[in-house]
Formats: structure tokens, C-alpha cells, sequence
């Protein structure tokens, strides 16, 4: 997944500003995520691009990147 | 459905009463669900009570005589006795007529549902006119008080309809179960404690999931379109899930909510909705609800419900 299409996901599912999602934003102070939003967000990127995040692993990240990070690890 | 009643217990309980009991605030619970008070039986009620309170306004809003009730369905997981079942209690108490099927039903929060489809079969196989179905719960009394996680969700109530068969249409219903322990109450042999445990993230996945998917499989077998539908009721387990169904589903504005007022009542809330709209007076004849409870089993249940109540008196 590119980061435009994350971005993309991630203003649809948060109903955030786009100019606020870049690669530092912090999912909760940045963009006002709690943990149901990031249940939310992650069924989002799965349905968009089938990588399926562990909620625990979910929990540890804090940043947009390091979602990001973990989506380009984890491509088939 | 041509007849709508409920009860509510005496006791009500906001987040703010939550907060000197567990270590919660208003506005994490309202955050997180929507839900600002709840009530919790007083003094001399139970799930009983309120069912048979609930039943009682039911039967007259439809101005119909108890005798003339073909079918009793009560949906719970907390009556007051294992045995008699809530509904062989409701009908000695209203004066039901004996040779009718009378019984309750075990599906947690798609429970509602469940009865009125069991309603519906029982009506075209035992024969019949009407059938009063019930759900009510007494959830306060399966709480663990110590778990902010879980205590805070619920509450008790009862909310009770009368359906009057109709011959030229079938139910369309969506009834399903994936068995399964994320949310449970253990039973009177276990050595736990009996009180409601659940996992919170795998249950919220489970109903954003199934909603949207159980309210299209009524839709196609209805073969109806969102356009045709004037409310969709959701059961009223948290404010977050009804939004996330709706977004997916559009026409958010007709995803009716009252969460906020009673907490999760499981088989109780979809009927307490409808009253609740009923006497708003937005539910109103001739229209059509698309209902979907989900919840303990995981059991899931989506109904098309055809409104034909009178004028609020
Ligand atoms: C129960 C539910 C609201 C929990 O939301 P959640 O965001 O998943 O909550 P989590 O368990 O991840 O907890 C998030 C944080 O809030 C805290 N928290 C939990 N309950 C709390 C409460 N009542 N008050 C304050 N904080 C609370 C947690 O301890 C956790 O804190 P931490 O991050 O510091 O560890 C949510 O999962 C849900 O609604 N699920 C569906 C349940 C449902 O509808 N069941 C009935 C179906 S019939």
C-alpha cells in the first residue's frame, strides 16, 4: 500500500484533515484517534489492502508511520 | 406489529453514580459509547416484572384482549427462574389461554429477533392470529461491579410487541450464530461467578461486521433497497457501532439511537427503540423498520418489521 492510499483510508475511517496525516503524526494527539478508531482503522487497511494488523500490535504504534512501516513489511 | 409497550426499573444510574463505584469518568463512557444513564431494577423488581409490565401495555396499545394471544416468546438471559421459563409466568399473570406454545429464548441481544421469527412459525405451524413477544433483562444483576470494562454497558429493561399474523406477505428475516465465548455468563454449575465477561475489541469487530452484512441479506430477500426503508434499528450496544454501520450502510440519519438513555439493554433494546420512537412520534403506520440485534453466541438476527400501530394516545 502507498502512502497517498493509507492517507486516503485514514482520512475516510478518522474523518481527519489530510494535511495532518504525514508520516510523524501521532494517531492519537495528531488525529484524535482512541482505541475504537484504531479498531475501526484497522479493518479499514485490511478490507483495502488485505494485510491484517494484530490489534496487540496495533496498540504499540503510535505514529502514522509506523503503521506505514509495518504495511511495507508485511506486503505480500 | 401492531402493539408496543416497556418498563423501565426505578433505579437510574448515571456515569457520573459509575465513577464512585469503578475507576471510570463521563466522559471516557460517553466517548467510547455513547451511553450518559442506564437503569437498574429497585427494591422488589426483576426481569419478571418489568417483562409482564412491558407485555401489559403491549396488549392494550394493540386493543386486543390477553385471551386472544396465540403465541407467548419471551427473549432473556436473566429470568427470574430457570424453570418456569418468563413466559409461562407472563401468561399465568396476564390470563393467556393455555393451549397455546409459550416459552422463552436463549440468543442474548439478538434475542428480540430470534422470538419474533419464532413467533412467526409458530403462528403458521400451531395456528394463530397474534403473538406477544417480549425482551427483558435484568443485567444489573449479572455485573461484576469490580470491571469498568463491562459495568458500565449495560442495564436493565423490557420492551414488549404484539404482531398480528399477516398472510400476504412472509417474514424476511436473517437469523445466524458463530458459537463462540467472547461474550459470556457462566452457568449456575460453574465455579466462577455468574457475570457477564466479555472481549470488547473482538465483539466490536464481530457487529461491524455482521450489521451491515445481516441488514443486506433482509434487504435482497425483502427485495427492497435502503430507499424503501424509513428507520434501521440497530440493537443499542454502543453509539460507536451503530455510527460505523451507518456510514457504511449511507442514510445515516435514518440509524435511530437512544443508547444514551438505558445503556445495553441486550434483548430489550431493540423494542425499547421502537417505543421510544413510537411515542416521539416518528415510528409511525405504515412504515418499515429494518431491525438487526447481535450479541452473546455470537448469535446475530435481522428482521423486516412492518409498523401498523394506532395514533399515540
Ligand atoms: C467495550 C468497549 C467500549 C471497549 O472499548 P475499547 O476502546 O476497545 O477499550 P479497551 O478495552 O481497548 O480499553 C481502552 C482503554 O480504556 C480503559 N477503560 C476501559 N474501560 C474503561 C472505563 N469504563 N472507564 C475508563 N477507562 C476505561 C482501558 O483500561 C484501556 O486503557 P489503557 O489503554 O490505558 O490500557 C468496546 O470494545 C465495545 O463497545 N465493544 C463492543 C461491546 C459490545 O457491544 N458488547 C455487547 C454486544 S451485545
Amino acid at each position: 500500500m502507498d502512502f497517498e492510499t493509507l492517507k486516503q483510508v485514514i482520512v475516510d475511517t478518522l474523518s481527519c484533515d489530510e494535511d495532518k496525516v504525514t508520516m510523524e503524526a501521532s494517531l492519537a494527539e495528531d488525529l484524535g484517534a482512541d482505541s475504537l478508531d484504531a479498531v475501526e482503522l484497522n479493518m479499514a487497511i485490511e478490507e483495502s489492502c488485505g494485510v491484517a494488523i494484530p490489534d496487540e500490535e496495533l496498540g504499540n504504534m503510535k505514529t502514522v508511520g509506523d503503521i506505514f512501516n509495518y504495511l511495507q513489511a508485511h506486503a505480500e | 406489529m401492531i402493539g408496543i409497550g416497556r418498563a423501565l426499573p426505578g433505579r437510574c444510574v448515571t456515569n457520573d453514580d459509575l465513577s464512585k463505584i469503578v475507576d471510570t469518568n463521563d466522559a471516557w463512557i460517553s466517548e467510547r459509547t455513547g451511553i450518559r444513564r442506564r437503569y437498574y431494577c429497585a427494591e422488589g423488581e426483576s426481569a419478571n416484572s418489568l417483562i409482564i409490565a412491558a407485555a401489559r401495555e403491549a396488549i392494550g396499545n394493540a386493543h386486543i384482549q390477553p385471551e386472544k394471544i396465540d403465541c407467548v416468546i419471551v427473549a432473556t438471559v436473566s429470568g427470574d427462574y430457570v424453570t418456569p421459563s418468563v413466559a409461562c409466568l407472563l401468561q399465568a399473570a396476564l390470563g393467556i389461554r393455555e393451549n397455546i406454545p409459550v416459552m422463552d429464548i436463549n440468543a442474548a441481544c439478538a434475542g428480540f429477533l430470534y422470538g419474533t421469527a419464532a413467533a412467526s412459525g409458530m403462528l403458521q405451524v400451531c395456528g394463530g392470529r397474534y403473538a406477544l413477544v417480549v425482551g427483558g433483562e435484568q443485567l444489573s444483576r449479572l455485573m461484576d461491579m469490580t470491571d469498568r470494562s463491562t459495568c458500565v454497558l449495560f442495564g436493565d429493561g423490557a420492551g414488549a410487541a404484539v404482531y398480528e399474523r399477516d398472510d400476504t406477505t412472509n417474514l424476511c428475516v436473517d437469523l445466524g450464530s458463530r458459537g463462540g465465548l467472547d461474550i459470556q455468563i457462566q452457568g449456575a454449575g460453574s465455579p466462577e461467578p455468574s457475570v457477564i465477561q466479555m472481549n470488547g475489541n473482538a465483539v466490536f469487530r464481530f457487529a461491524v461486521g455482521v450489521i451491515p452484512s445481516s441488514l443486506n441479506a433482509v434487504l435482497e430477500k425483502a427485495n427492497l433497497t435502503m430507499e424503501d426503508i424509513d428507520w434501521v434499528v440497530c440493537h443499542q450496544a454502543n453509539a460507536r457501532i451503530i455510527d460505523h454501520c451507518a456510514k457504511k450502510m449511507g442514510a445515516p440519519e435514518k440509524f435511530y439511537k437512544n443508547i444514551d438513555r438505558y445503556g445495553n439493554t441486550s434483548a430489550a433494546s431493540i423494542p425499547l427503540a421502537l417505543y421510544d420512537m413510537y411515542r416521539e412520534g416518528l415510528l409511525k403506520d405504515g412504515q418499515k423498520v429494518l431491525a438487526v440485534g447481535f450479541g452473546g453466541g455470537l448469535t446475530w438476527a435481522g428482521a423486516l418489521l412492518n409498523i401498523h400501530l394506532g395514533v399515540t394516545e
